[in-house]
């Protein structure tokens, strides 16, 4: 443990939340089971929706391609089950508008399995068409994001990746999908990283794991094959210390410099959900049709890890969980503190849903706010070094241009400053009101 | 049976807090305060209960006739003007009639903070401003001085008991603070009467160590920034070491500096007001700075026995300045693009 601590690294400022992990670290991956009907929204990760290629009343088999990318920010579909295509419409999304997606009801009597089953010589495949593949595959940012994941591998000509850095970190409180998945396939997710490593032309792997979860350093770590150049460095514990900028700032030292990405330092971050499922792609045929996610909080009866085909609803997974206790007040997809509420059981798992934590009316109920007594513990939180408190009292004066001035789009919304606020200020709200009002008041002038 | 799904709620992630809130931050400062406030009535009996009760009755007073209507008992919640009132009344001379304490009280919660637009908005620190209109109000009542434990706990000075606008002269033994001491009559008060209070002065000034000891607590519990005391305190070092290079016996050496006047109450507990000194670590060390230099230039050279009042209340009046000039880097900007 005593050089394992040396080992740490940091980025600067953050904070400390309870991590609330022992619900679920020692729980085992369990596969939900197939339900009649699923929903697979077109616009599940960020960019252009995908253009369905199938039809009303036609049947698809679990695994097969039903929209294909709409454009280069987008990304393929694929099936969860087999069973037929019900409708083509609008269904009600997480965000609680309604957005275009296929519905699907599951064959009762299939036995669903993949009928690919093979994998592609990816050894052989050019760059572009492995990027082509990641992209059919309907692989995108497994931590939350969704970004599609071919777009991050696309590298332009004369930029070098230096080191492909996996993100482990999980630093959400509750969540612990990455942590199973990471213990439970390890070769999996040293052979994505293989892949990516490969095609990349990176010298090496560097994976970063939060420090509390030294059973996963320790697995992976063994599970390294004799001559693949991977480095496991524990982290400290710390959110947000899987925020891709920061992760790389404490494995390599180096900022990325602002309005530019992590390739601009030669590194290139991606998930471990999102290496396992390009893995299981260029491995096993299997394309991204599931996940692993959390079902966790003080409103679920059986907190559990679980592999759940995509599209199904979260009625369905917290049903499996034993439902919801009587003093369920609120659920978020995704963790805590970046999570995002929904209004309706009745959503589907996407691809970027890590958790779906359940919470009560302790964690939920209106914190009196108090004026803001420049404390400062915002600025100390603030892992970008803003200053939160000026920004939420620009938004409350509706002073939204001054904010840019003090580079209000810097802030990847972490929640830091909300987290550490005592006056219990909606900072990270009053940020997303006045960014809300920038674009789109670009827009219009524009 | 269906059974209902319940309402959902939409509140806005992080839904995770740490868990100081804004009142418990000033109880804490209260808390830490509770030393020095008993050593207050150790030394001065019930005299100092008189003073600090009329000046918290002022704060609390104004502070509840001038809110809302509808926040009246609110703004009494989050016991900021009990704690404006009590840091108020420690800077007081024991024997001041219990009238002008109400009245510092009163002026210091509404001239000090409710006219700026109530709790987070003020320039100045409100106990301090009350401080500084009594000062130039009762000139007189303010620096006269009172020898700690007269005649028991028991005992009030008469003068406290004065009716309004009638001064009326203090019959106890007056003694001069150990500042006026050295300032007008060149006579060194020994440390260890400075450390445990048995000095005149104002009823919380007295004992260093337990302003030491609240400050302690009050780091622990990251309720300060550590840096503002630390940094006025090793002002005052380094100069008075550097006058005393020039000569040892004209100028105060530099534990006596630190332990005499009202410099700890005003380097733990009002320099470090959030609301007066910069939000920024740099910001902190320039306020603590500038605080330190003052307060030595009004004891040395100034006119004055005493100056940590004008010092940090100057200090405010900087710092909307230091903190537009001393905002970190943003990470991420002024990096060199690769």
């Amino acid at each position: 443990m005593k050089s394992l601590r040396l080992l740490r690294r940091n980025f600067e400022h953050g904070v400390h939340p309870a991590h609330h992990k022992n619900q679920t670290e020692d729980l085992p991956i369990q596969r939900v089971p197939f339900v009649r009907d699923y929903v697979m929204p077109l616009g599940q990760h960020i960019g252009v929706p995908s253009q369905p290629v199938v039809a009303a009343g036609e049947r698809v088999l679990r695994g097969q391609l039903i929209a294909e990318p709409g454009g280069f920010v987008s990304t393929g579909l694929h099936s969860p089950v087999t069973g037929t295509v019900r409708e083509i419409g609008d269904f009600r999304g997480v965000d609680g508008g309604f957005a275009p997606a296929i519905g699907i009801e599951a064959d009762a009597f299939a036995t669903q399995q993949v009928e690919a089953g093979a994998g592609t010589d990816w050894q052989s495949l050019s760059l572009e068409s492995f990027i082509e593949a990641v992209q059919m595959a309907g692989i995108v940012g497994m931590g939350g994001a969704a970004f599609p994941a071919h777009v991050k591998l696309s590298v332009p000509d004369g930029v070098r990746i230096k080191h492909l850095l996996v993100n482990g970190a999980e630093c959400e409180p509750y969540l612990t999908n990455d942590h199973r998945l990471m213990l439970e396939r390890p070769e999996a997710l040293l052979e994505g990283a293989e892949i990516v490593r490969q095609k990349l032309g990176a010298e090496e792997t560097v994976i970063g794991i939060e420090a509390n979860k030294p059973d996963a350093i320790e697995i992976i770590r063994q599970h390294i094959p004799p001559g693949q150049p991977v480095r496991v460095v524990p982290l400290k514990v710390k959110y947000p210390q899987g925020a891709e900028k920061m992760m790389i700032k404490s494995v390599f030292g180096k900022e990325v410099p602002a309005g530019q990405l992590p390739r601009d330092v030669e590194v290139n971050v991606n998930n471990v959900g999102t290496i396992v499922a390009i893995a299981d792609y260029f491995l096993r045929g299997m394309p991204l049709i599931e996940r692993v996610l959390t079902v966790a909080g003080p409103g679920v009866t059986y907190p559990a890890n679980l592999i759940v085909p995509l599209g199904t609803p979260v009625r369905e997974v917290v049903r499996f969980c034993g439902g919801l206790k009587g003093d369920s007040r609120e659920i978020i997809m995704g963790g805590p503190m970046m999570g995002r509420p929904i209004a309706s059981l009745d959503v589907p798992v996407l691809k970027g849903c890590s958790g779906v934590l359940v919470f009560t009316k302790a964690e939920t109920s209106r914190r009196k706010e108090y004026p803001c007594i420049r404390c400062g513990r915002c600025l100390e939180a603030c892992p970008y070094f803003l200053n939160p408190s000026r920004f939420a009292r620009l938004a409350r004066a509706r002073m939204f241009d001054d904010m840019k001035a003090f580079n209000i789009f810097d802030c990847v919304e972490c929640g830091c400053c909300t987290f550490a606020c005592p006056s219990n200020i909606p900072i990270v709200q009053l940020i997303r009101t006045a960014k809300d009002d920038l674009t789109h008041r670009k827009e219009s002038d524009g | 049976m269906k059974k209902k799904d319940p309402d959902l709620l939409l509140f806005h992630a992080p839904l995770l807090r740490q868990g100081m809130t804004t009142p418990k931050a000033m109880l804490d400062v209260l808390y830490a305060l509770l030393p020095a406030t008993a050593a207050s009535l150790w030394f001065f009996g019930l005299s100092a209960l008189l003073i600090l009760g009329s000046c918290i009755a002022g704060a609390v007073l104004a502070e509840w006739l001038f809110a809302d209507r509808e926040a009246r008992s609110e703004s009494l919640r989050d016991a900021s003007g009990v704690l404006t009132g009590l840091l108020l009344g420690l800077t007081l001379p024991p024997g001041l009639p219990m009238w002008m304490a109400f009245l510092g009280g009163f002026v210091a919660i509404s001239l000090g903070k409710v006219i700026w637009g109530g709790l987070g908005h003020n320039l100045f620190n409100p106990a301090l401003l009350g401080r500084a209109f009594l000062l130039a109000t009762f000139p007189i009542a303010m620096t006269t001085w009172v020898a700690p434990g007269g005649d028991g706990f028991a005992s009030v000075y008469t003068s406290n008991l004065a009716l309004p606008f009638m001064q009326a002269q203090v019959d106890a033994v007056t003694s001069a603070t150990p500042l006026g001491m050295l300032k007008f009559d060149q006579e060194v008060t020994p440390l260890a009467n400075l450390m445990f209070g048995k000095t005149g002065g104002s009823l919380g000034e007295t004992s260093g160590l337990l302003l030491l000891l609240g400050g302690i607590y009050l780091w622990l519990r990251r309720d300060l920034d550590w840096r503002i005391p630390v940094s006025i305190l090793l002002t005052v070092v380094i100069f008075c070491a550097v006058l005393s290079l020039f000569d040892a016996t004209r100028f105060p050496t530099p534990l006596f500096s630190v332990f005499s006047g009202g410099l700890l109450l005003g380097a733990i507990y009002m320099a470090t007001d959030p609301v007066t000194s910069p939000v920024t670590p740099r910001g902190a060390w320039i306020f603590g700075i500038g605080v330190g230099v003052l307060v030595m230039l009004i004891r040395v050279f100034g006119g004055l026995p005493e100056g940590v009042m004008y010092a940090i209340l100057l200090m405010n009046a900087a710092t909307p300045l230091i903190d537009r000039y001393t905002q970190p880097r943003v990470f991420g900007r002024g990096v060199d693009s690769p």
